[in-house]
């Protein structure tokens, strides 16, 4: 019954758009990292499988620890080595496998086809260095543009983030900006080279509510403007349910779960993911005691054996301690294929049809 | 929400880390710069994601103190160990040099004037015909107290003044700190030329008293800026608002959390207190025979150097092994005690 | 900015009040400054008595503090034990000395810096272990020490230098002395550049320019190293004062004439005079020192200059 991962994945990729006959902008495939400590070894990524096409989103949804922002950046380049590590799997991004090209070359990707936007835009931007000096270097550096131009470009990337006065601004520290403007600042500098593929490692989460939601509103219609490929790493199930296409559920290194993003909404085929949805507070069920998901988060250094989550699940049974479930298709009930759909779980039939 | 992510210190505001800065940058002293960056690691929130990913992860089921943490490191490091063992053995000789030598350093016969080693006496002899061993033993006293005292004074002083001053800020703060940097405006060896050689008898406690006048700052700068990271930690707050009196606030609650920075600061000073009675009694202005010490007979040596190396380099050895011990310890406990450099 | 710097001018005037008084009050205890004028010669009281009318010493404290603090701003500093005005002896002395703590500072910087770096950026190898493991040496041995082995082995065993500085002090005879005096800065410049090297590149920015596609010897110098240095830069200035005040050791141990010889001789003399003149320049310098850092850090670091 259980099919090999990689070809749920392939399958997940293909559909939605019109383009299907292309080759995805980037395929994770069979990625493996982990981190060598002096407690020992943390697998941080076992086996992940993923794809993004241009245009598309992808939501990567996990707790702190899941492998959710060590494998981006292992896609991105920038894993801290040591003690982190590339053990296994490819990377193939516009067909060329990035494990097997030389540093320079993975270098000259970064910023320029692929950039990364990060959680905390203060520590993030360096703070002795003006704003505009932090956005120009990307085309001195990746282009050779003069200074003056250099800086005329990071006004044009200003106004285009909506900072306002960003004339006088450009010659600011970041410590003067507030939290949603710095947070514009880091997406105008992933997208100065208009890449093709932009990893955000849970970009919102320092900001405040109000301030979330216009952050996110201009990184959608960025990245539909520029039709790039969207890469959206969070822990919060309500970030991702207006931008993304596509959400993949991870838990201690492996994704769990992947589905069309209002499919996992209605229909969740793990319990884990279950469990997230279910500790969403709901105004319908107010005066409801609120659903938890018992139990810690694993311990990298040693993963339960069978299937990580079977400490905490509510639907464990023995196999569940013994066999890694493999990501399984996803089906209706009579069988009738699921496009996209796939579920790490031995009971997977009584998670979403049960 | 899953993303609990228990391990992760609360952040500091902004301002107050480059007022520590600030205030550290001040301080041209090897503990105190390297220990700006410990008080800065409640800024740590959003480390590389290993640590709180994969080295976190693994310290959640057994959640320990600092301190059991820093205990755990400390006697995995060999450093440690040696330089521990070295003290211990430095403190017994200090107390018991009788244990170590059957003669007496105050012993001399001028007939064996500056004599190289021989057969039942290691070091030779110094110009007074003394026996430059038991001189080397029994100096260890001199030197250990004076660093172990001037230590506890600087560092109780200092804590408490700077504790309090950062406790209350305000004026008191104010004051405290301009004392500060009146003391902190005199170089410590000029000021030992001057102060020390005005007293005609100087005793190890005038020595002691001395550099605990002039070391206090260091350590007070110390303390406040400690003081300050803790008292704007939500905890604090936390049991401000559950009714805790400023005396219980401060002992139960900032000083435990203060701790680490001034103990590595202090126990760094230790080694440089040591270093500095001997340059004080080598400048003329520190101990006074009948004191055996170091310092002295480094210094009494000196001018004879090249005829009777072996009444300096014995002597000398003793005393750099002694300070390069506890500054060895200062720097393994500062390690064990900083998680944001291992 | 500028309210910053007006802050700090405004600060250092009581630091600069009491430390030259702490200083003064202990000077006028080191001895009777009129004794010394008599010599070994008992004084006599009529006389005695005479002169320090003139010289208004029988005023309280606090007044001569106040005359004398008038005669500093006027340039008059007293005469000297030998006769001569004290700024006559500040010109010949403070020339060498700064100079010495210059040959240091270069000593400092280029050596320190350059080890600091070398062993920040190769973590837990064999250079860095070799580093630090020198520089906890270098600091554990007090500098008297070194000078007095160096001076042997280099000025008089290898004769690779000249063991005494002669008058005048050529610059070429300083380098031993300026190697000396700058030993254990040099090793806490190496062991602080390394912690902020160590710390920094583990910063979020520094990953943010990596993750930019910058070339590593660009995110190492305009990220790493410029953010790095900051604290290393105020050290040093902090630094260059103390240097003047380590100098009085290692100007004794080469029989260079500077700073620390005529104050050593102002205590022999009970010369009260000299002593409080020299020593309360060397603070001026320490205090000038600090503030030039202060406003340095301001420079280096806009979140100070904005605040």
């Amino acid at each position: 019954m259980g099919i090999h991962a990689t070809e749920v994945t392939a399958e997940a990729g293909r559909g939605r758009t019109a383009d299907s006959e292309d080759a995805p902008l980037l395929q994770v495939k069979n990625l493996q990292v982990e981190f060598r400590t002096r407690d020992g070894v943390a697998k941080a990524v076992n086996g992940v499988n993923y794809s993004v096409r241009a245009g598309e989103t992808l939501a990567i949804l996990g707790e702190s620890g899941s492998g959710k922002s060590v494998s981006s950046q292992a896609v991105m380049g920038i894993l801290d080595s040591p003690p982190g590590f590339v053990t296994g799997g490819e990377i193939v991004f516009k067909g060329q496998d990035l494990l097997k090209l030389s540093n320079e070359k993975r270098r000259k990707i970064r910023g320029t086809q692929m950039a990364m936007i990060f959680q905390d835009a203060l520590s993030s931007l360096n703070p002795v260095h003006t704003v505009g000096t932090q956005l120009g270097e990307m085309f001195r550096v990746h282009r050779g543009t003069s200074k003056s131009e250099a800086k005329k470009k990071a006004v044009e990337l200003m106004e285009r983030v909506g900072i306002p006065a960003a004339k006088e601004r450009v010659n600011q520290y970041p410590h003067q900006f507030s939290g949603g403007m710095r947070q514009r600042i880091m997406i105008a500098m992933a997208l100065a080279l208009e890449p093709d593929l932009i990893i955000a490692d849970e970009p919102t989460t320092a900001l405040d509510v109000t301030v979330q939601a216009q952050v996110m509103e201009l990184l959608a219609d960025l990245q539909a403007e520029y039709n790039m490929g969207l890469i959206l790493i969070t822990h919060d199930l309500g970030v991702v349910a207006d931008v993304a296409d596509k959400i993949a559920v991870m838990y201690a290194g492996r994704i769990v779960e992947t589905a069309p993003v209002h499919e996992l909404y209605k229909r969740p085929a793990h319990p884990y993911t279950r469990g997230l949805l279910d500790s969403i507070p709901r105004l319908d069920q107010k005066g409801q005691e609120l659903y938890a998901i018992k139990g810690l988060p694993p311990n990298l250094l040693r993963i339960p054996s069978g299937c990580a989550f079977n400490p905490r699940c509510p639907m464990a049974q023995e196999i569940c301690r013994t066999e890694v479930p493999p990501l399984h298709a996803v089906t209706e009930a009579d069988g009738a294929p699921l496009e996209g759909r796939g579920s790490a779980c031995h009971f997977w039939k009584e998670t979403i049809h049960g | 929400m899953p993303d609990q992510q228990p391990n992760k210190p609360n952040g500091v505001p902004d301002d107050a880390n480059t007022e520590l800065s600030s205030a550290f940058a001040q301080t041209p002293t090897l503990g105190a710069m390297e220990v700006e960056g410990m008080l800065e690691k409640e800024d740590l929130t959003h480390a590389p994601e290993v640590s709180t990913e994969a080295v976190g992860l693994a310290d959640r089921e057994v959640p320990r103190s600092l301190w059991q943490d820093a205990w755990r490191e400390l006697r995995r490091n060999p450093i440690f160990i040696i330089s521990g063992i070295l003290i211990i053995f430095l403190i017994i000789v200090a107390i018991f040099p009788g244990l170590f030598d059957s003669t007496s350093p105050l012993q001399c016969d001028l007939s064996k004037s500056q004599q190289g080693p021989t057969s039942g006496h290691p070091f030779g002899f110094d110009t007074q015909g003394c026996d430059v061993y038991a001189r080397t033993i029994y100096g260890a006293r001199a030197s250990i107290t004076v660093g172990v005292f001037a230590t506890l004074g600087t560092a109780l002083l200092g804590t408490l003044l700077g504790g309090l001053a950062g406790f209350f800020g305000g004026w008191l703060d104010a004051v405290v700190s301009r004392i500060a940097d009146i003391f902190f405006g005199i170089p410590i060896l000029l000021g030992g030329l001057v102060f020390l050689s005005v007293i005609p008898s100087r005793s190890i406690w005038i020595v002691v008293a001395f550099i605990v006048v002039l070391g206090w700052p260091q350590l007070a700068r110390i303390a406040r800026g400690a003081v300050i990271t803790a008292r704007q930690q939500d905890y604090v707050t936390a049991a401000r608002a559950l009714g805790a009196g400023n005396a219980r606030l401060m002992l139960r609650h900032i000083l435990p959390n203060s701790l680490a920075p001034i103990i590595v600061v202090a126990t760094i000073a230790l080694g440089t207190y040591i270093s500095l009675e001997a340059t004080l009694s080598y400048l003329g202005v520190g101990l006074k025979p009948p004191t055996v010490s170091w310092g002295i007979d480094i210094s009494a040596a000196a001018d004879t150097f090249r005829n009777a190396p072996h009444m300096l380099l014995f002597p000398a050895g003793a005393l750099c092994i002694t300070i390069l011990a506890f500054i060895m310890l200062g720097d393994a406990v500062r390690d064990a005690l900083d998680p944001k450099l291992r | 900015m500028g309210r910053y710097v007006i802050r700090r001018l405004l600060q250092m005037i009581p630091v600069f009040i009491g430390t030259t008084f702490i200083i003064f009050a202990m000077v006028h205890a080191l001895g009777d400054p009129v004794a010394a004028f008599f010599g070994d010669k008992a004084p006599d009281p009529a006389a005695a008595a005479q002169i320090r009318q003139q010289l208004g010493l029988d005023n309280p404290l606090i007044v001569q503090y106040g005359n004398y603090m008038k005669g500093i701003f006027s340039g008059n500093l007293g005469t000297a034990f030998n006769g001569q005005p004290v700024t006559d002896l500040l010109k010949i002395a403070y020339p060498t000395t700064l100079k010495l703590a210059l040959v240091a500072f270069t000593f400092e910087v280029i050596i320190g810096i350059g080890l600091g770096v070398l062993s920040g950026m190769r973590r837990g190898r064999l250079a860095d272990t070799g580093v630090m493991m020198m520089t906890l040496i270098v600091i554990s041995i007090p500098t008297f020490v070194i000078g007095y082995v160096l001076q042997y082995l280099f000025g008089v065993k290898w004769g690779l230098a000249d063991a005494t500085v002669p008058p005048g002090a050529p610059f070429q005879s300083l380098l031993l002395p300026g190697i000396v005096l700058a030993s254990v800065s040099l090793a806490y410049v190496a062991r602080l550049t390394r912690t902020t090297i160590a710390e920094n590149s583990k910063a979020d920015y520094v990953r943010t320019a990596v993750a930019k596609g910058l070339p590593r010897r660009r995110v190492v110098t305009h990220h790493l190293l410029r953010n790095s240095l900051i604290p290393v830069i105020t050290f040093l200035g902090t630094d260059l004062g103390a240097l003047m005040g380590g100098a009085l050791v290692t100007e004794r141990i080469f029989n260079i004439h500077g700073v620390g010889y005529y104050l050593y001789q102002g205590i022999v003399h009970q010369d009260t005079s000299t002593v409080v003149g020299f020593v309360t320049v060397l603070v001026i310098v320490f205090l000038l020192a600090n503030l030039l850092v202060d406003l340095l850090y301001a420079v280096l670091d806009p979140r100070i200059r904005y605040a």
